[in-house]
This record gives structure tokens, sequence and C-alpha cells, in this order.
């Protein structure tokens, strides 16, 4: 399975990731639509892929010595806490994913390199995938009369080139890393072993709904910014499944058909039985024999 | 039959198949042949809302879902219509099934009243479903492709065809009262294959009743835990079960104050009774699973607050649990569930206790993932009126010219 490692610390917010996106899979820009980039960007029908933008307050003095009162991003000293940071987001192309488990008509399915496609020409447009999915990914064309589900697609087809995605290829300050999901997350652990403290001890996407393609390191807690966490600090936020989400779906089905063929067969004995006493009470009611149907 | 003031006149056209009957000033029948429909200020009033319903159906396959059609987004992917039409229409069409295992499989004489009226409410309530879920779908003109391409994997597939399956079934069960007036030479075909009919009418909706349910294991860490459950399924399917009972006793209602039709008090009784038996068990089941998840001190809160804002969501699944499931129980247990008002009583809770629960599961439950309250537009609900006037219209006309009410003529 491919994947793609993000470093959350080197990106700067440029947005080219979101525009070469958009040249990619020609979508248009659409005026009164979520941003790309900002505090307000949001995926929707045109975007696949924005920038977040995510002010917090860290605690510079955490940092270690090399870097103290100075936020490696945004230069931010120790006088003022508020740092910014910024938060790519695009769908995560879990292992198993939701999504794929929950279409009736096969439109979602995961090609060799674990990218997660739509296939409109199969869609029904129910919408299922769009609840399905723990991240909120998949997301729908409402101003069309004939409208489609959308979301990033991991640029299969420029993975089937031997390319990397397109997002990925005009980073410029090669915030994204492509490459083979296993020895990705090798690395990523590399990095946060070797960087002594400044990064959080966690490569979300790991162990997230059973394990993403897009993986994640980050040197702010990933609640804070706007991830969906699998142990949330805040007492309002439901916690993230560690489990993908089709193990609760995949014994159900299997077992389904097999219960339900069950039950028919009773159904059947207790029809034969319980007609045989009521044809046997009928003929002593009367001396004269039931109709039979 | 009329007791109105006025003499009933009747109009025929010369080759007398259309007539026209003046029943009183606000009520006239119109007939064809030997079939008839009386015409009320009311039934008026529903073949209106009907019409709407069909003009904004037809709107919404041209321009699509968008407001002002419905308020639905991208963080409100379903909606009224997906509540209303395929999780709570699917759950009262539930009686049909109940009613047909106890009836035909078991063979439980008292019960025939029941029969064939709760096989309508669920056959209409099925075909309303299949146009409800048409008209959801944001691609409507593939609504063929689960036939095709298999996304076995998925809970809602079953359903699709549980749900198609079950329909055919149903109106092949209908065949058999149909061809007693029309068609005749046909009846004894529908009668031969009955058993065979009615033991797939019980099993295949067992199936998708409970994975109706099933759909929402996937939203877990999405719907409020007050709802979703490692077991929802099995509260989909015993909740079905339990409001066919609750949904009989409307019927009955409905059969008395419209047509005076009676039926016997014991056959109600044995009903319900049933029906709050099966809701004791889902009712232990349902505190149990919220003990062990944690979630009982929420409804507990909700209860220590009843009037304040602050746990809506508690408070509509506390209101849900003890007005719904068990109201219904305490009266069909106590001398109220003994009389007529009181059988009533426990059909209308009953009823609105697995309704409402379906709601909450659709709407009230994701209010916290979506972060705001999503509230219908004036069409969605048009459309849901309209559904719901079309299913009674059909129902009242089917009961007006076919033995419906009656127990079977001639049947083993």
């Amino acid at each position: 399975m491919k994947g793609v490692l993000v470093d959350l610390t080197k990106c700067i917010g440029c947005g080219s990731c979101s525009v070469a996106c958009k040249l990619y899979n020609d979508n248009k820009w659409v005026e009164d639509r979520a941003e790309t980039g900002g505090p307000r960007a949001q995926l929707c029908d045109a975007n696949w892929t924005v920038v977040r933008q995510v002010k917090l307050d860290k605690d510079l003095n955490a940092l270690p010595l090399s870097e103290k009162k100075v936020d490696a991003v945004s230069g931010a000293t120790d006088s003022s806490n508020q740092v910014w940071r910024f938060v790519k987001t695009q769908c995560f192309h879990c292992a198993e994913p939701a999504c794929v488990a929950s279409c009736f008509a096969k439109a979602l399915q995961k090609d060799e390199n674990g990218a997660t496609v739509y296939y409109p020409n199969s869609c029904v447009g129910c919408r299922y995938c769009m609840l399905a999915c723990p991240f909120h990914t998949p997301k729908f064309e409402w101003e069309k009369p004939l409208p489609r589900i959308t979301k990033c697609m991991f640029c299969s087809g420029r993975l089937k080139k031997g390319e990397s995605p397109a997002c990925v290829s005009v980073c410029p300050t090669n915030v994204m890393k492509y490459g083979d999901r296993d020895e990705l997350l090798q690395e990523a652990k590399q990095i946060i072993a070797k960087s002594s403290g400044r990064y959080v001890e966690h490569v979300y996407g790991e162990e997230e709904v059973g394990g993403t393609a897009w993986i994640y390191i980050s040197d702010v807690p990933f609640e804070q910014l706007g991830f969906r966490v699998m142990e949330p600090k805040n007492p309002n936020s439901y916690p993230l499944p560690r489990k993908a989400l089709p193990h609760w779906t995949e014994p159900y089905m299997h077992w389904t058909p097999i219960l339900g063929g069950i039950w028919g067969v009773v159904l059947a004995g207790l029809y034969i039985i319980t007609r045989r006493n009521k044809v046997a009470a009928e003929k002593n009611a009367s001396s004269q024999p039931a109709a039979n149907g | 039959m009329f007791t109105d003031m006025t003499v009933p006149q009747t109009y025929k056209t010369e080759s007398g198949l259309f007539h026209l009957t003046l029943n009183s000033y606000l009520s006239f029948t119109v007939g064809f042949h030997d079939w008839t429909f009386r015409i009320t200020p009311l039934r008026l009033l529903m073949l209106l809302t009907a019409a709407a319903a069909g003009c904004i159906m037809l709107v919404r396959f041209v321009v699509g879902l968008h407001p002002p059609i419905t308020n639905l987004n991208d963080e409100y992917p379903w909606g009224l219509w997906k509540g209303w039409a395929v999780f709570a229409g699917v759950a009262l069409a539930g009686g049909g099934y109940g009613t047909a295992f106890l009836v035909h499989i078991l063979h439980i004489k008292k019960l025939e009243p029941f029969a064939r009226r709760t096989l309508l409410t669920s056959l209409l309530g099925y075909i309303l479903l299949l146009l409800g879920l048409f008209l959801e779908i944001g691609r409507w003109w593939n609504f063929w492709r689960p036939f095709v391409d298999w996304g076995h994997a998925s809970p809602l597939f079953e359903v699709f065809w549980c749900v198609t399956i079950y329909t055919i079934i149903q109106c092949l069960e209908l065949a058999e009262i149909i061809t007693e007036k029309v068609f005749k030479f046909l009846h004894c075909i529908f009668t031969f294959i009955f058993p065979a009919v009615v033991i797939c009418g019980v099993m295949v909706p067992s199936m998708h009743q409970s994975t109706l349910g099933a759909i929402y294991l996937l939203m877990e860490g999405r719907l409020t835990p007050l709802w979703w459950s490692p077991i929802i399924f099995l509260f989909f399917l015993l909740s079905s079960l339990m409001v066919g009972p609750a949904m009989a006793m409307l019927e009955s209602a409905i059969a008395y104050f419209t047509y005076g039709h009676k039926t016997p008090l014991p056959s109600m009784r044995l009903l319900a009774r049933i029906g709050g038996g099966i809701m004791l068990v889902y009712l232990v089941l349902r505190l149990g699973d919220l003990y062990l998840r944690g979630q009982i001190p929420v409804l507990a809160d909700a209860a220590q607050h009843l009037f304040t804002p602050d746990n809506i969501e508690g408070q509509i699944c506390l209101g849900e649990i003890a007005l719904g499931v068990l109201l219904p129980i305490l009266i069909v247990f106590s001398p109220l569930g003994s009389t007529y008002i009181g059988l009533v009583l426990f059909g209308i809770f009953g009823t609105a206790g697995v309704f409402i629960n379906r709601m909450d599961v659709v709407v009230v439950g994701m209010v916290h993932d979506s972060g705001y309250w999503y509230f219908p537009t004036v069409m969605e609900w048009i459309v849901c009126f309209g559904f719901a006037s079309i299913g009674l219209l059909a129902y009242l006309f089917l009961v007006e010219n076919f033995n419906i009410l009656n127990e079977p003529e001639h049947h083993g």
C-alpha cells in the first residue's frame, strides 16, 4: 500500500497543493464555496484538498533548548505564545475504508495502490458514504441537478504511472513525502525519535480507524489542530474509533444470510406443525374434513 | 350506511359505468362500475397534499436537492425524507410480518382479524418507502445500479434487495385477497403458493429490519452513544416487531371510527400483550446496553434538568424510552389494557415511540456530530405529509372496495 507522510511542522500554508489539486482534477474555482486556505478552509465538492490555518497557544518553553523562545514555523517568540500551524487536509485513504464498506453499488473501491476511488457511473447518490466516513471526507454536489459524490482520489491515475500525487509533487517545502506506507511509517517514527521531544510522540494514521495511507507527524497535539483523535481531552468530543469500522459490518453481513436461512427453515417447521394441529382441531370440531386451501 | 341529513342523490351516465352520489353538502361518492370512493373535506385535503407532494417531487428531479427543496448539506446528508420514509416508514410497515408470523405461521386463530389490514398497511408502507428512496437519492437515474454492481459488504445492499423482494412478496399476498373479487380464475394459484409466500414473507423482513439498524454500525463515533450501540440491529429488529401490534390497535380504531367495524376485544388484548412483551424485552436490553456503555448518567442528568436546554439529546432519549416504551408497557399490563381506550392509548404511544426512535437515530443523534440542528424545509414536510396522505387514501380505497377488515371467507 502506498502512502504519504505529512510533516506538519514544515507547512507554511502557501496553498500550492490545493491549486495543483484543482488543476489536475479540473475542479473549477467556485465563488460561494468554502475557502481552500485560511482558518475557515473546508473540504467541499469543489475543494478536494485544503490547507486549514490553526492559531493556537503553544508552550514555547517546552521546546528543546536549540529552538527555545523562537517557534520554527511562525517565528513567534515567547513574548507571544500564539503560533500558526497549517493542516493539509484531504481523504486519509484508510486501509479498511468505511465508505467502501458502506457503498451498496460498488461506487467506491480501493485500487492496487491503496487509493479509494469513486466511480460515479455506479453511484446512486444515497450519501451513506458521507455518514460512514469518520473524517467527514466525501462531499456532495448539492447545487447540481445531476450531482456526484466528490473526494480526493489520491490522484490514482498518476500513481498508476508511478508518479506522486499532484499536491505532493508541487509542495515547495517538502511537507509531504510519497512512498511505501510501511516504510514511511518507520521513517516517521525515526524522525520523532531523533527530534528529542520536538514532535508529539504519535504518528497520526498509524492506528486510527485501523490505519490510514496518509500519516501525519506534528509538534502540536493533533486534537488542538482539529483532528479527530482516539482519546480526546475535550469531554464533548466523541473518540475516533481505533478499530476499522467495517469490522462491525463484516461479521454482521456474514452471519445475516446464514441466520436468515436457519430462520426460514424454523418458520417452515412451525408452519407445518401448527397447521397440522389446526387441521386436527378443526376435524375434531366438526366431523367434516377441513377444506384444504 | 350514511346518516346524513339529506337524502342521497345518485347521478349516473347513460352506460351506468360512472356514477356520483351526493351524501351531504360536504361529502360525495364517486363511482366507476362497482368501485366506489367517498370524498369528504378531510380526504380532499389529503388529495391536495398528495398532489402538492407530487409537484415537489417533479421539481426535485429537475433541480436537485438544494434549498429551497431541502435543507440537507454536507454536514447533514440525511434528513427528514430518509428518516421518515426509509427508517420510520419501514418500521411502521413492519407490523405486517409480525402479524403474518402469528396468524399464518403459528396459526393463532384469535388474531386473524388483523392479518389482512396489517398486510395492507405494510404493503402500502413499502411502496411509499421505495418511492421515497427514489425521491431521496441524489442520482435517481442510477437507482437500478445495486442490482448490477453488488456492493454486498454494505448493510444497505441487503436492505435494498430485501425491501424489493418483500414488496413483491406482499403483492403476491395481496393478490390472494384481490383475486377474491377480480380475476377470480387466478385465485387458486395464489392460494396454492400462499404457504411458501408467507414463510418468505416473514424471513425476508426479519433480516432487513435488523439490517436497517446495522447501517448505523458504521457511524460509531459519529452517532450519539445514546443511540449508537454495537447491537443497534437487535433494537431495530425488536422495535419493528413491537410497533406492529401498536399499529394494529390504531388501525382498529380507524376501522371503528370510519366504518363502525368493531374488532373483538380479546383479539386486540392478546395482540397488544404480545407487543407489550416484546417491548419489555426491548426495554431491558436497551437499558442494559446504555448501562454497560456508561450512558445512564447522561439520562439521569437529563431527568434532573428536564426543563433546561443543556442536554436536549438526553431529554429526547429519556422521553422516547419513558413515553414510547415504558408507558405502553404499563398500560397494556394494567387493567387499562383490557379496555378499548387503553389499547388505543397503547397503540398511540407505542407507534409514536418507535417512529420517534427512528427520527432520533437519523436526525437528533447526528446533531452533536454536525454541530448544529437541522430543520427540514416546508417542502420536505409537504412531501412527507403527501406520502402519508397517499398511503392513507390508498388504504381507505382498498378497504372500502375489498374484503380487508373482515376475516377471510374461505381460507385454511
